[in-house]
């Protein structure tokens, strides 16, 4: 747990051993429509174990998962991977180390549960070659991981949204991830399947970034925690350090009791009403 | 045709070979047997015959008329019927999924519109001087009509939607071009002659058609057919494409230059023969399921058997009128897209 994540402020006064392993962002910023959305900001991921990213609406949550996944390049900073910036490594080689689940995925394709998993298996494929046996058995892992072996004949479009999440992690495992970024992934689901989902990350023991809304789920299910506000990190660190009182006033402007049910266990927030006058995130 | 529609989970590796086997195997007696169909009697035997003779170089069993009408008329026809149908039917396919939209052909880029513009503007207007020929003078409309759409979508932002607007724009605008033209310059028997060709007609084929079209096709179906992976990434959209590793911008400019030259040759050739490319893939996708390393071969053998009939149909049931083939097309075809639809109604 030596990871480490600075504002661009003090970037680089960083203690992280093995700086250059792993997925990094470096000082990036991104501007969309005129406005900056992320601004400076610098993260760097423990190897197995679990980051949640949280922040208001328009904090710059989505933008930084979707740079670190290379989908987006940043204007300025880079994102790297064991040293590599993310743009010179081509989007196969990138697909191979780290997998995306987005907030929700649909197709009009009438696909089965293991077509949506063996989809994960498009960056290690070659063009006009047959499925090898090791992409069968990555999908076979893969559907045994999510404990969906069962409905692998299952047609996605009879599925419940927690039901197409859990695929969408089985997809993302399929292509046989160290990282896995997953942009609010249980926001369209109800409170069991929020749980399961996260919990099934959690024990997935991949490097993985959650961007997450629920402050609880967050501290429940974390490792680390890091908050954005106006594209820039105010907080980073263990989840009984950053949810503060304070914090939570100060970013999401809600009046708030932290408490911690158990001793060691992660901190449980009451909220109690909001604070006159506009949000960090506005 | 009994397999199930959602029978997606079948192994792409192993049966595609198969079915491509059967596939062309019905593809290649429905070509004798059309032949064979029309008002001169000549059986599947005299077909072999007359084809065995050509590709020996020794003179045929059969006399010379039945000769030139097997040789020279039936058989180059009815080879463009099956390049057209394989063609459009790809082209279909592989838009619809690029493009993510069901309602999505091979004409949605304006490709047929600019085409039309470009026949009647050699026939019409005489454009070209008489040293352009009708095919010449639509594949270059084509080609400019689907470089205005490119550039149109670029310029817009290229997003998916955005090529969809820019198709349908350039379409309008080519499809008014050719009506002004046809009703200020034309007169009854040319808009006739243009008329036919609109609605698509495989009357002409010759056997210079029948290669540079055959050509064309096997290109794209090797290019289309490398990219048969990287269409299945993008059920989910583009993004998510991307995060599987796809160059997306090179991958839909690739294949919509593909389909668009391969949908060129082919209207330039044939006429805008409507319908085969929207329906057909359709009616694949519930053969073949929804993997392209399946489904694109499957869309080729249909479509290509599925106009071999309907030229045929269009040719002898009217005898000795012809119906244009693309009018065939859309009367069997809107029954044929229902009944595909109804039967997969109830797992919607």
């Amino acid at each position: 747990m030596s990871a480490d994540t600075e504002t661009g402020a003090d970037a680089g006064t960083g203690t992280q051993t093995g700086a250059r392993a792993g997925l990094r962002a470096d000082r990036v910023s991104r501007t969309a429509g005129g406005t900056l959305v992320l601004d400076g900001v610098s993260l760097t991921l423990a190897p197995g174990t679990v980051t949640g990213l949280l922040g208001p609406n328009g904090s710059g949550k989505s933008t930084l998962l979707r740079l670190l996944a290379g989908v987006l390049a940043p204007d300025s900073g880079v994102v790297t991977l064991d040293g590599d910036p993310l743009g010179a490594l081509g989007r196969r080689t990138v697909a191979r180390r780290l997998a995306t689940v987005e907030q929700q995925a649909d197709t009009q394709t009438d696909l089965s549960v293991a077509d949506v998993v063996r989809l994960g298996r498009v960056p290690h494929r070659r063009a006009w070659a047959p499925p090898s046996a090791a992409d069968e058995t990555a999908v076979r892992s893969a559907l045994a991981r999510t404990g969906l072996t069962d409905r692998a004949r299952q047609p996605w479009r009879t599925l419940s949204g927690g039901e197409r999440q859990r695929v969408q992690i089985a997809r993302a495992l399929a292509q046989e991830p160290r990282e896995l970024l997953l942009d609010e992934p249980t926001n369209h689901l109800d409170v069991q399947h929020q749980l399961d989902l996260l919990s099934l990350v959690a024990e997935l023991r991949l490097t993985a970034v959650v961007a997450l809304h629920d402050l609880n789920l967050a501290a429940m299910y974390c490792d680390r925690l890091v908050v954005l506000a106006r594209g820039r990190v105010v907080a980073a660190g263990a989840p009984g350090e950053v949810l503060t009182e304070e914090l939570i006033a100060e970013v999401y402007r809600v009046r708030s009791a932290v408490t911690r049910p158990e001793p060691g266990g992660p901190p449980h927030i009451r909220f109690l009403g909001t604070v006159p006058g506009p949000a960090a995130g506005e | 045709m009994t397999a199930p529609a959602s029978g997606g989970t079948v192994r792409a590796g192993v049966t595609a070979p198969l079915w491509t086997a059967a596939g062309l195997a019905v593809l290649a007696v429905s070509v004798a047997v059309a032949i064979t169909i029309g008002p001169a009697d000549i059986r599947v035997g005299d077909v072999w015959s007359v084809v065995a003779a050509h590709l020996g170089g020794e003179a045929a069993e059969v006399s010379p008329i039945r000769d030139g009408i097997v040789w020279d008329l039936r058989l180059p026809r009815t080879l463009l019927a099956a390049v057209c149908g394989a063609g459009l039917a790809v082209c279909g396919a592989v838009m619809q999924s690029l493009l993510r939209n069901p309602l999505a052909d091979p004409f949605v880029l304006g490709v047929s519109s600019g085409a039309s513009t470009g026949a009647v503007a050699v026939v019409v207007l005489g454009v070209g001087g008489g040293v352009l020929s009708v095919t010449g003078g639509a594949f270059i409309g084509a080609v400019c009509s689907f470089a205005l759409v490119l550039l149109l979508s670029h310029t817009l932002g290229g997003s998916t939607d955005r090529v969809v607007l820019s198709g349908v724009a350039a379409m309008q605008l080519f499809s008014a071009l050719t009506s002004f033209v046809v009703m200020t310059a034309a007169d009854a028997e040319t808009t006739r002659g243009v008329l036919f060709w609109l609605l698509g007609s495989l009357g002409g084929a010759d056997w210079g058609d029948v290669a540079v079209c055959g050509a064309v096709l096997a290109v794209s179906l090797l290019i289309c057919g490398g990219y048969a992976r990287t269409l299945d990434a993008f059920a989910f959209g583009e993004e998510a494409a991307a995060s599987l590793g796809v160059a997306v911008a090179r991958t839909r400019l690739v294949l919509l230059c593909v389909t668009a030259l391969l949908t060129a040759a082919l209207v330039s050739a044939a006429g805008a023969i409507g319908f085969v490319g929207l329906v057909l893939p359709h009616a694949a996708r519930a053969l073949a399921g929804p993997g392209h390393a399946r489904l694109l071969p499957v869309t080729a053998v249909t479509g290509a058997v599925f106009l071999v009939w309907a030229d045929t149909l269009a040719r002898t049931v009217l005898d000795p009128q012809e119906v244009p083939v693309g009018v065939v097309t859309s009367l069997i075809g809107v029954p044929a897209f229902v009944l595909v639809l109804y039967r997969t109604r109830s797992s919607r």
